[in-house]
């Protein structure tokens, strides 16, 4: 993309605004030169390659760009990259280690929770911030934090089982 | 002895296996077409009319080729020097890739641009200057029929008016008297609203033309790779075999990604032209307002009935709304689709159907959202009828289905409408609804709940429906014939691959087929990988919608299988050194019959095949299987909801959703329950929320999923799911489609239900979305609200 600059260039066509943003991304620094109008999902997208970030609609309801974004729930795509700068994001490729899947994405895999996949990264990670704060949620508590993020194949009671099962299995291993 | 397998153990038929495909999902390792990157790929957007109905005075393309970054502007004109402005539909109509003359619906596609970025092409499309005469707008069957209304289709040599085509059948004149003989003729009219599938994931295409090997290779978002193939060699006239398709990853599809749209075919060109690879990804708005939409059909019902209880015929007339340009997605040969199959789960004597279908300033493409082409709105009219006609004879709602439904001894069954159903046992899935939902008991309730003012109601919904297209006497697509396919590759070392000519959405082929393989062979459903949606390597098949895929790809992954069988039974005779009579087979090992403890198990067959195979026998164990069943597959279920209805706001709670699914064998039970979830909340969202509607002047309302609204998990009720297993009579493994039976069938129990509630008051209808200001108007201007 020309509005997005890893390598950074030494010159850029001057008719494009461009500004060195830096950000912590799964824990790892990164940086990249960008026009100010880019969107953080863009960025992590196209620019980092970090494709489970998903984009579903233009309107900020969809919720499957949802990453963590200091720990908080939020849509990329409704956030410019510039506004990313300095903060720390992490992306559903953050979640697994390399052998092992974190109990959010075991829950999903365990209790049917996604069928096409698309609304899973942002569906995990909108989970992991109020399981982050609520370590037992009730189903109504579960259902009211994912009201941001649609699923158009699961009809939603499998992924609140999902989430539910990731809650009970966090708190059998002491990590919540 | 050997232990023999167990079939659940190693991943076989009834298996809840845990999904293959989720491995990645869960990673974010996914592969949508927007996730692919090619050296070198460009960027395409596409410029859409404002107007509904316009004529095109002039594009001026200049400001947007002078921007930085631009690679191509394309108009209707430039399509037009190489005869693409139009293309042909599924339908044996035409359509316009880029409008020339004028521009028919609000969201037409109108010029586009090709650059080094997306943001750039966004960018030029907005510079784009287009001069519009506006012309007056249509927008609904009734506008389309008055004396004088303009004509959209202009551009069609004997076209005179909107009327897409005039069609009936049935029996009228048997019809005719079955209601003169009625002691009560129940009438209803409804309307089954527009509605858009939207997967969330947008369509879009990765067109790469090489021009030193002449191939054009096409990342695609379609549910139907091979007949994209097809058109593609027909429309833009490249030869077959240097086409290639690869549909990867869908995030969802519904049936929105059956047809063939403009941005795919302007795609191709523009890297025929660039001779670069070049992206086009839709927004949220362009799928919303422009590509394939489900529904909007008008429906005037008649039911003639004996007074006790007895149907003695229907009557029902249709009025479809099919946008400016008849694209339907359907393959029989059946104008209205399936629209006849309504009244399968019920004895009925004779009946009479006559259908038109009309242009108007509505995006084109009626496609099978979720269903059996019009299998849905057949199903909904034919229990809303039901519901009315039990009211009007004032019958119990459960005890009229009983009394009219086509009786368990009584199949096969040739419908009024000619369709043949092969079984059933309607009475016994009511029977175990009404049981969990505890019906007689919920009346009581809604009784006591009447007298403290509070309106509680319960909706029942019973269907059969036919699924997975086709027999290929009936059912075909541009003339190609609805069968599928299936190539199964066993390896030396008893590892598989499977490749079929289907094409997964979410529902999960990649663990299921092999649970087929492994019923049929025993080879452990972990050694078998599942291929699909590449031209290249699939076997030529007609992908996945309507439900087809286990009626028809799955029949024919079962088939593959035991040809497999067959060969193995060869060599395993060979290595008993027996004769092939001898040999007896049981899960996953041929064995000799006179000793049962001396066999070989198929891993072994596949070793010999490779390595010691008897002389005069070719080596290799692979095959392949087309397989045309012989009818449609009859799944039936019973939907029955319970709410509760606020008479002072029209709000409207799901108390109870319980849904009795029958779908034959089930492969997969919990594969199967999400899809039943999943259909159940289509429904929910169809009846409460979701529609697409247009203003006077032809703006989409529905253009986003602000005003476009799709249920979260927060209004979503919860369910119960129930079933009753009646095999497929003619299923190798005795297994019916079911992806889209709840989104067929639940519906009309929501709206029941909620018309259950306030039918006292003299409500006789709403129509869908059940919206809370139409449900309290109809409560306020009720003869008794
Ligand atoms: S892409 Fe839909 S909310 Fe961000
Ligand atoms: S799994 Fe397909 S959108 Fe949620």
């Amino acid at each position: 993309m020309t509005s997005l600059y890893e390598e950074i260039s030494p010159d850029p066509p001057d008719n494009v605004p461009v500004r060195r943003v830096t950000m912590t991304v799964n824990g790892e620094k990164r940086a990249a030169d960008v026009e100010p109008r880019l969107l953080l999902a863009h960025l992590l997208r196209y620019g980092f390659m970090l494709t489970g970030t998903h984009t579903g609609c233009d309107t900020s309801n969809c919720g499957a760009c949802t990453v963590l974004f200091d720990g908080k729930a939020i849509k990329s795509c409704t956030m410019l990259a510039v506004q990313a700068d300095g903060h720390d994001v992490e992306t559903v490729e953050g979640l697994a280690t390399a052998s092992e899947l974190h109990p959010i994405q075991e829950g999903f895999k365990h209790e049917h929770g996604l069928q096409c996949g698309f609304c899973t990264p942002g569906m995990m990670l909108a989970a992991k911030a109020l399981l982050d704060e609520n370590d037992d949620p009730t189903e109504d508590e579960v259902r009211w934090a994912m009201s941001g993020n649609l699923c158009r194949c699961t009809g939603y009671q499998n992924i609140v089982k999902s989430v539910l099962w990731a809650a009970e299995k966090l708190r059998a291993e002491g990590r919540s | 002895m050997t232990q023999a397998l167990d079939e659940i153990k190693i991943g076989g038929l009834g298996a809840s296996r845990k999904r293959v495909e989720d491995n990645r999902f869960v990673r974010g390792k996914g592969n949508y077409v927007d996730d692919i990157v090619l050296p070198g790929m460009l960027h395409m957007e596409i410029l859409r009319s404002p107007m509904a109905h316009a004529r095109i005075r002039s594009i001026d393309t200049s400001k947007a080729w002078a921007i930085p970054g631009v690679r191509l502007v394309l108009t209707g004109e430039m399509m037009a020097t190489r005869n693409l402005a139009w293309m042909p539909t599924l339908s044996y109509d035409t359509q316009a890739v880029l409008a020339t003359d004028k521009v028919r619906f609000q969201g037409q596609e109108v010029a586009c641009v090709v650059a080094d970025d997306p943001y750039i092409a966004k960018d030029a499309c907005e510079a784009i200057v287009v001069d519009y005469e506006p012309l007056p707008v249509i927008v609904n069957p009734r506008q389309a029929m008055a004396e004088g209304a303009p004509l959209i289709r202009d551009d069609k040599e004997n076209q005179h008016d909107n009327v897409v085509y005039d069609w009936e059948v049935g029996d009228r004149a048997g019809t005719d008297r079955a209601f003169e003989q009625a002691d009560l003729v129940s009438k209803l009219e409804l309307h089954y609203p527009r509605s858009h599938p939207s997967p969330l994931e947008c369509c879009g295409s990765i067109a790469d033309y090489d021009r030193s090997t002449s191939k054009l290779t096409v990342y695609m978002t379609t549910q139907a790779p091979h007949i994209v193939r097809a058109a593609v060699a027909l429309v833009a006239e490249l030869p077959e075999h240097m086409i290639r398709i690869i549909s990867p990853d869908l995030g969802g599809g519904f049936g929105n990604k059956v047809p063939v749209y403009p941005g795919y075919v302007i795609s191709i060109l523009a890297s025929i032209l660039l001779e670069q690879p070049v992206k086009w990804i839709e927004d949220k708005t362009g799928n919303l307002i422009s590509t394939g939409f489900g529904r909007d059909v008008y429906l005037r019902g008649e039911l003639a009935l004996r007074k006790d209880g007895k149907i003695l015929g229907v009557r029902m007339h249709t009025d479809a709304d099919h946008g400016a340009f008849f694209s339907d997605a359907q393959p029989s040969k059946f104008k209205i689709g399936l629209m006849h199959s309504a009244f399968a789960c019920y004895d009925v004597p004779t009946a009479h159907l006559t259908a038109r279908g009309m242009y108007t300033n509505k995006a084109p493409g009626g496609v099978a959202y979720r269903c059996s082409f019009r299998v849905t709105e057949a199903m909904f009219f034919q229990e809303r009828m039901v519901q009315a006609a039990a009211d009007d004879l004032g019958m119990d709602q459960a005890e009229f289905r009983r009394l009219n439904f086509v009786r368990d001894d009584d199949f096969p069954h040739r419908t009024p409408f000619g369709f043949l159903t092969d079984s059933g046992q309607y009475g016994k899935c009511l029977d175990v609804g009404l049981e969990a939902v505890g019906y007689q008991d919920f009346l009581r309730q809604k009784e006591e709940a009447k007298k403290e003012g509070r309106l509680l109601g319960i909706g029942i919904s019973v269907m059969t429906e036919p699924l997975g297209a086709g027999n290929s006497r009936e059912y075909d697509i541009l003339g190609i014939k609805m069968f599928d396919s299936a190539e199964l590759r066993v390896h030396m070392t008893g590892k598989a691959i499977l490749r079929t000519g289907a094409k997964s959405q979410g529902q999960g082929h990649e663990t299921t087929w092999a649970q087929i393989v492994s019923h049929e062979l025993g080879i452990p459903a972990e050694d078998i990988v599942v291929e699909e949606g590449d031209t290249d390597t699939a076997p030529f098949g007609m992908g996945t919608y309507a439900s087809r895929s286990t009626p028809v790809a799955g029949a024919a992954v079962a088939m593959v299988s035991r040809k497999i069988r067959a060969k193995a039974r060869k060599l395993a005779a060979h290595l008993l050194e027996v004769s092939e009579e001898d040999v007896e087979w049981e899960l996953g090992r041929f064995y000799l019959r006179s000793a049962p403890d001396r066999g070989v198990t198929i891993q072994e067959c596949a070793m010999a095949a490779y390595s010691n195979m008897p002389d005069g026998m070719e080596p290799g164990l692979e095959n392949v299987s087309y397989y045309d069943p012989p009818n449609l597959t009859w799944p039936f279920g019973c939907y029955i909801a319970t709410v509760e209805v606020d008479p002072e706001t029209g709000v409207w709670d799901v108390l109870n959703m319980v849904a009795v699914d029958d779908c034959g064998v089930r492969i997969n039970p919990m594969i199967v329950e999400g899809q039943i979830h999943g259909g159940l909340t289509e429904g929910f969202a169809k009846s409460s929320m979701q529609w697409i509607t247009f203003d006077e002047e032809g703006n989409c309302i529905g253009s986003n999923f602000m005003d476009y609204l799709i249920p979260t998990a927060w209004e979503t009720p919860r369910f119960e799911l129930l079933e009753t297993c009646v095999p497929s009579p003619h299923h190798p493994i005795g297994a019916k489609g079911v992806g889209e039976s709840a989104t067929v069938g639940s519906p009309a129990a929501y709206v029941n239900a909620v018309i259950d509630a306030v039918a006292h008051l003299g409500v006789r209808n709403i129509d869908m979305p059940l919206l809370p200001d139409r449900v309290w108007s109809a409560i306020q201007s009720a003869p008794s609200g």
